[in-house]
Parts: C-alpha cells; sequence; structure tokens
C-alpha cells in the first residue's frame, strides 16, 4: 500500500459521510428509509478507516504521511509578503487511531439511533445531522494545517447545535443549543487570535512548518512571551470546545440532545477534538503554556467530580463525568504525559459512549425517565444493559483489566512525576481527588439504576431489554473497553503495543530556556530522527519512579470510592439524607453545580444585557436623536422653502397673472364694442398724430 | 368780388369732414351713419377737385372724384342693403343695440 493509497483513502473517509448527508437530507421525504444509506456509508467509511488505521501502523509507523496543495495565494506575487494557503491531509500515528476512534464510535451511535430515535418525525434529518458531524469531525483529525482546523472546528460545533437542538420545540432544547454555540464561540474567538498570531509570523498555516519554523528559533515578535500567548490563545479553542472550566457550562445543557448524540458528541468525540487539538500543538506549548493548561484542567476535572456527585439526572452525572475526565486530559498535555493523554482519549471515548448509549438504552426502555431516584433494580429487566455498564463504570473508576485503568494510572503517574519535578503538587492532588470522587458517583449512579428495589413500579414493570440494533453497539463498545486491545500486560500500559509503538511524545521545538527542563530532549539520545524523539532521561525515571505508587494510590482511592458508594446507597449503613442534612452548604454548592450558571447570569449575561440595554439607549437617545434631528431639519428646510415657494415664487407668478389681469381689466373699457367709440379714438389719434407730426 | 382761391374750398370741405365725423360719431340709426360717411366721402371730392383746379395735377383729380362718386354709390347700395338685413334680423337698425358679436 503505497502513501498516495491512503492519501487517497483518507480524502474518500473524509467525504462520503458529507455524501451521507447531502443524500439523506434531501431525499429523505421521498425515501423513508435512506437512513440505511447513512448507516452503510458510515460502516463503509469504518472499513476505510480500519485498513487505513491498519496500513499506516504496519507499514508507516514511523513516517507521517502528509499531502496537500496550495488553494490559494495572497498578496502580489514576487512580493515578500506573499501569503500561500494550503489545504492537506496529514495522517500520522494519531490521525489514523483518531480515525478509526471516530468512524467506531460514529458507526454504533448510528446502528443505536436506528432503535432509539424510531418513530422520530425528524428521523431521517437526524441521520443526515449524524452525517454531517462525521465529516466535520473526520476534517479536524486529518487536516495539516490550521486553517482547516478552523473551518471543520466551526463545522462541528454547527452540528453540535443542530443536534443538541434537535427536539427544538422544547425550550429548554433551544436554548442548551444557543447556550453551546454562544459559549462554544468564546473559545473559538482565542483560537482564531492564537491562529492568526501563527499565521503572520510564520505566512503559513501548515503544522509542519510552523513547528519547523519554531525549531530554527524564529518566534512571533521574537519572544517566546508571544509563543506562550499563541498556544494558550488556541487553547481557548480547546477550553470552548472540551468544556474545560470557564466555560464548561454549555456540556451539561447539552444533555438536551438525543442520547445517541451525546454519546457521540458530547461524550466521546467532538468534545475530545480539545485534546486532539492540543496534541497536535503539544510540540509549540512553552513552559508557562503548559502550565496554564495543566491548571484549568485539573481545575476542571476537580470541580466538575464534585458536581456529579449529587446530580439526579442520569445524565447530568455523566455529562460532568465527561468534563471531569476531559479535564484529565487537558490535564496530562499540561505536564507533559503527551501519550497518556491521547490514550486516554481513546480509551474514555469507547466506555464513555458505552455509557451514554447504556443510560440511552434506560432511558428508552423506562419511556423517557432519566431521575435516577425512580429507577432502582434494573438489572434483572436489562442484564446487558446493566452488564456493559458495570464494565463501562469499572473502567471509567480505574479498576484493573479494564482500558480505563491504564489510561488513568498513566496520567495519574505523570501527574506525580510532574508534581516532583516542579513542586506543583496541588495538580496530582486534585487527580488523586477526582479518581475518588470518580469511582463514588460512577457507582452511586450503577447502584441506584440497576440494584435495589424499583422505586417506579409502573415503570419498572414496562421496562424491558433493547432490542439487537441497540443492544449490538453497547457490547462492541463494552468489548473495547477492556485492556486487551491496548496492551497484553493488564499493569503495565508501558508494555504495550499501542505507547510503545504507536503513540510516542514528540519533541519539542520550544526554545531550550522557555520549556521545562525534563521536556528538553537530551541531545545525544539517538531517535530524534522521523521527528519524534524521547523524553530526556529525567522525565522517564520520574514517571516510572511514579509508575508504582501512582498505580497503587489510584486503585486504593477507586476501591474506597466504590465501597462508599455500597455503604451509602447499596447497604444503606450510612443515612444519605441525614448526611445530605449535615453537609446542606457543600450539599448545595455541588446540587447548584458550584452556582457558575447564576454567577454567568449575573455577571456575564447581566452584563451583556446592561450593555445591550446602554446600546439601547444610545441608539435610542443618540443616534435616533441624530436621525430624528436631521428629519426635523429637512422638515424645517421644506417648510421654508415651501413657504419660499408660496410667497415669492407664486407670488411673483401670481403677480404677474394679476398685473396682465389688471391691464386688461383697465384696457378692457376701450374695447366698448361700439363702432362710434372707435371713431372717436381714431379721429382724435389722427389729430394727436397731426399735432405731433406738424413740426416736421 | 371776392376772388375764391384754395383755401375756400378746403375750408368747405374741412367743415362737411367734421360733420361728416359728427354725424357718425353721434347718431344712433345706421343710415344717418351712412350719411355721414357720404358727407366724408364728398368731402374727399372736394379736396380732389380743388387740388384738380389749382394744382399742377391736370385732371387726374377730377377723374379720382368720379370714381369716388360711383363707388359712394355702389358703398351706399351695399351698405343699405346690409342695413335692411339687419333690419329684418333684429328689427332694429340702432347700433348701440346690435351688439350681438360681443360676447
Amino acid at each position: 500500500m503505497t502513501e498516495y493509497t491512503i492519501i487517497l483513502l483518507s480524502v474518500i473517509a473524509l467525504f462520503i459521510p458529507l455524501l451521507g448527508f447531502i443524500i439523506t437530507l434531501f431525499s429523505g421525504k421521498k425515501f423513508p428509509k435512506v437512513y440505511w444509506f447513512e448507516v452503510g456509508v458510515t460502516g463503509l467509511g469504518l472499513l476505510i478507516s480500519i485498513i487505513i488505521c491498519f496500513a499506516k501502523l504496519a507499514f508507516y509507523n514511523n513516517q507521517n504521511i502528509i499531502s496537500g496543495f496550495q488553494w490559494f495565494s495572497i498578496g502580489a506575487a514576487d512580493s515578500p509578503s506573499r501569503y500561500f494557503i494550503e489545504l492537506g491531509i496529514k495522517i500520522d500515528n494519531v490521525a489514523a487511531l483518531m480515525l478509526l476512534v471516530v468512524y467506531i464510535i460514529s458507526f454504533v451511535v448510528h446502528l443505536f439511533s436506528v432503535e432509539y430515535m424510531h418513530g422520530d418525525k425528524r428521523y431521517n434529518r437526524y441521520f443526515a445531522y449524524l452525517g454531517i458531524f462525521t465529516f466535520s469531525m473526520l476534517g479536524i483529525v486529518v487536516t495539516h494545517n490550521f486553517l482547516m482546523m478552523y473551518i471543520f472546528w466551526e463545522l462541528v460545533g454547527l452540528s453540535s447545535y443542530l443536534l443538541i437542538g434537535f427536539w427544538f420545540e422544547k425550550k429548554s432544547a433551544s436554548d442548551a443549543a444557543k447556550k453551546a454555540f454562544l459559549v462554544n464561540r468564546i473559545g473559538d474567538i482565542g483560537m482564531f487570535i492564537g491562529i492568526l498570531i501563527l499565521f503572520f509570523t510564520y505566512k503559513t498555516f501548515t503544522f509542519d512548518s510552523i513547528f519547523s519554523q519554531i525549531s530554527q528559533g524564529h518566534l512571533p515578535f521574537d519572544s517566546t512571551a508571544w509563543l506562550t500567548a499563541a498556544g494558550i490563545l488556541v487553547f481557548m479553542g480547546a477550553v470552548g470546545k472540551s468544556a474545560q472550566f470557564p466555560l464548561h457550562v454549555w456540556l451539561p445543557d447539552a444533555m438536551e440532545g438525543p442520547t445517541p448524540v451525546s454519546a457521540l458528541i458530547h461524550a466521546a468525540t467532538m468534545v475530545a477534538a480539545g485534546v486532539y487539538l492540543l496534541v497536535r500543538i503539544f510540540v509549540m506549548l512553552t513552559a508557562d503554556a503548559m502550565l496554564t493548561i495543566a491548571i484549568v484542567g485539573a481545575f476542571t476535572s476537580f470541580i466538575s467530580a464534585t458536581i456529579a456527585l449529587t446530580q439526579n439526572d442520569i445524565k447530568k452525572v455523566l455529562a460532568y463525568s465527561t468534563v471531569s475526565q476531559l479535564g484529565y486530559m487537558v490535564m496530562s498535555v499540561g505536564v507533559g504525559a503527551y501519550a497518556f493523554a491521547f490514550f486516554h482519549l481513546v480509551t474514555h471515548a469507547f466506555f464513555k459512549a458505552n455509557l451514554f448509549l447504556g443510560s440511552g438504552s434506560v432511558i428508552h426502555a423506562m419511556h423517557h425517565e432519566q431521575d435516577i431516584r425512580n429507577m432502582g433494580g434494573l438489572r434483572k429487566k436489562m442484564p446487558l444493559t446493566y452488564l456493559t455498564f458495570l464494565i463501562s463504570s469499572l473502567a471509567i473508576s480505574g479498576i484493573p483489566l479494564t482500558s480505563g485503568f491504564l489510561s488513568k494510572d498513566g496520567i495519574l503517574a505523570g501527574t506525580l512525576a510532574f508534581g516532583k519535578l516542579t513542586g506543583h503538587w496541588l495538580i496530582p492532588v486534585f487527580g488523586f481527588t477526582v479518581a475518588l470522587m470518580t469511582a463514588f458517583y460512577m457507582f452511586r449512579l450503577v447502584i441506584l439504576t440497576f440494584h435495589g428495589e424499583p422505586r417506579d413500579r409502573e415503570k419498572y414493570e414496562h421496562a424491558h431489554e433493547s432490542k439487537f440494533v441497540m443492544a449490538a453497539p453497547l457490547v462492541i463498545l463494552a468489548v473495547l473497553s477492556v485492556f486487551i486491545w491496548y496492551t497484553p500486560n493488564p499493569f503495565s500500559p508501558d508494555a504495550g503495543w499501542f505507547l510503545s509503538s504507536w503513540v510516542k511524545t514528540p519533541h519539542t521545538v520550544v526554545p531550550a530556556e522557555s520549556q521545562f527542563n525534563f521536556m528538553i530532549y537530551n541531545a545525544a539520545g539517538e531517535s530524534a530522527l522521523h521527528g519524534e524523539i524521547v523524553h530526556s532521561e529525567l522525565y522517564t525515571e520520574t514517571i516510572h519512579w511514579a509508575h508504582y505508587p501512582a498505580m497503587l494510590l489510584s486503585l486504593i482511592l477507586a476501591g474506597l470510592g466504590i465501597l462508599i458508594a455500597y455503604v451509602m446507597y447499596q447497604w444503606k449503613k450510612i443515612d444519605v439524607d441525614k448526611l445530605t442534612e449535615k453537609l446542606k452548604p457543600l450539599y448545595n454548592l455541588s446540587l447548584n453545580k458550584w452556582y457558575l450558571d447564576e454567577l454567568y447570569h449575573a455577571t456575564a449575561v447581566a452584563g451583556v444585557i446592561g450593555l445591550s440595554k446602554v446600546l439601547a439607549w444610545f441608539d435610542n437617545i443618540i443616534v435616533d436623536g441624530i436621525v430624528n434631528g436631521a428629519g426635523y431639519l429637512t422638515k424645517l428646510t421644506s417648510k421654508l422653502s415651501g413657504l419660499f415657494d408660496i410667497y415669492v415664487v407664486d407670488g411673483l407668478v401670481n403677480f404677474s397673472a394679476f398685473f396682465s389681469g389688471f391691464i386688461g381689466l383697465s384696457f378692457k373699457r376701450i374695447q366698448t364694442g361700439k363702432v362710434q367709440t372707435y371713431v372717436v379714438f381714431v379721429v382724435f389719434s389722427v389729430i394727436i398724430l397731426l399735432l405731433i407730426f406738424k413740426s416736421f | 368780388m371776392i376772388h375764391v382761391g384754395l383755401t375756400h374750398f378746403l375750408v368747405v370741405s374741412a367743415i362737411l369732414f367734421s360733420l361728416g365725423i359728427y354725424a357718425i360719431v353721434t347718431r344712433k340709426n345706421a343710415i344717418m351713419v351712412l350719411m355721414g360717411v357720404e358727407l366724408i366721402l364728398n368731402s374727399a371730392n372736394i379736396n380732389f377737385v380743388a387740388f384738380s383746379k389749382f394744382g399742377n395735377l391736370g385732371l387726374g383729380g377730377q377723374l379720382i372724384a368720379l370714381f369716388i362718386i360711383i363707388l359712394a354709390a355702389a358703398e351706399a347700395a351695399v351698405a343699405l342693403a346690409i342695413v335692411l338685413n339687419i333690419y329684418k334680423t333684429f328689427t332694429n337698425v340702432n347700433i348701440d343695440e346690435i351688439d350681438n358679436l360681443k360676447e
């Protein structure tokens, strides 16, 4: 398989969901079964992506496949300020794996939706939207430049907007869609500015040529501070899309969309795009930028884990859990554990999609009941859903033999190493606290939903296991949440092919003085070839040092979290209500999401409304005043010129008429019509003439 | 015996002319106006004859005078016919009241 074939296949894989979108959208009315075309197209894409991923990893493991062409250029020919805008595709190992992940999730979600959305009045449109989403997500994955990244970034935002607001008749759904779109826009502005800083410095959008120019010491405005700024600004895009604090508020609201959409977009793929972006720009992040990213990620994962503890809506718990895990990934990039960030992205995509689809299965069975207080005992009714949900819960809690254990352990080891090397111990503290809370809230969810006695008898009686098309995705994803796909040794992620040969941390291109010293590549090392390198000995050693403590501690904490959940909800040794009463302020803080929505309403929303009011006042008084004044002035001058017209112009005209009339009237008397009078005039005239001419 | 010169003729002619004008201006009866016109024509005749006799014009003046007499006769005939027609139409020959063309 040549590189050319791989590029060709990626282009096909990129564009067939678009084809599916167009055909499904425009023929949905005529052919009600056209959604099978969309599902089939995604299945075909899945096959192609398997081929691409296999070919890339097997034959071109150490080589990036890049292909691009010049789209257009700006500026006069031969001018030094000429900019070339390129489009192109970059398939490295990360992109190939991501391509496969997106297609797997997209395909199972398509399958799941066939049953879940059955009977919806906009059934085909739903599938068309899934198609445009898949297309835009793949665009982010395969692109080789910032411009295409940004374009697809916005397209992803659009499809997310369309899908969150899919049931737009519901006020809450259309509000959530608006909120998601607007909050994302805030992050995107930062990302756009960051991209422009890079573009105007390096005159290109292409990742690799920007990075190679940085490594040659060419910096924006000759300052590493600007490089840091560019990194943080681009990271702002990830803050919006990956729902990091302070812009995470849109993601829980986005659960208004159909549940399979939550699985596809708001758990597995789109929200991971932010992390993917960070993975892409990892090499140009300076120490300051990385520290910022790590702090934002750690704080996000902590704050949303505390919120997830008390939520009662099954999807809200999962949503906050998603924000928390995304915080993990971002934090992981920040502490330099690049490979583990991407690893966690992949494992999380599978088990979180599974959790969402499982919750979708439950919601479907319970006739759109989402409150876990009304569930319970579903284990007997839905054994398959229960089993897959349990596996994924174990994975997200970080229990051995699952994929989540491997990636989470790696991230925690990375934070621990980071803490030891830089002294920022708060980051690993946050990380481990979150691990405890994650295990607790996930098992609270499992116990309240599936264990115990049914609390709503009537709905329980009607509940039933899902059909095959809904069950199959759950099984597929649960199977993918097991360790064996990533490493043969369930206790050592490093031993696996995923980390040892597929995903390697690339060499930072940032000047040495503005990078963490442990991140700098040791020039004596040997594998600087092919654009990838190993960490200096120090970081590797520290991670090895951190590996076993981190594993042990995370295991203890996860076990503790699960135990507490069992004690509180299964065996009911602790009265939950009394505990809630005792910790009322903390409970309220968590239940009300740290009052962040209220805070934003009071500040940002109220600020914008206040500003709008000021602007409206300005509009009404000043602008309208000017307009009205101009109108009044025009009216006045018109009146004056009207008066001039009436009195002067008309006066003249009338006067001349009057004058002629007057003359006519006076001479009218002469015209008596009596011949004799005329004769008298003639005679007298002759006499007068004679008298006059006598003298001549 | 008083020598009768050109002046005498001209004075008579002038008196006659004035009388004619007076008749035309003051009379209301159309026939009277016509008679005034005749007087004026004849005053002109006297002038022609007088200038013919006292000037160096030869017999041209007298010839014109004859011509005017004939013309006056023709005119009188036509004018009287008109006056008759007016009378037939309006039962009136008073020129003050015949003002249908006015208006």
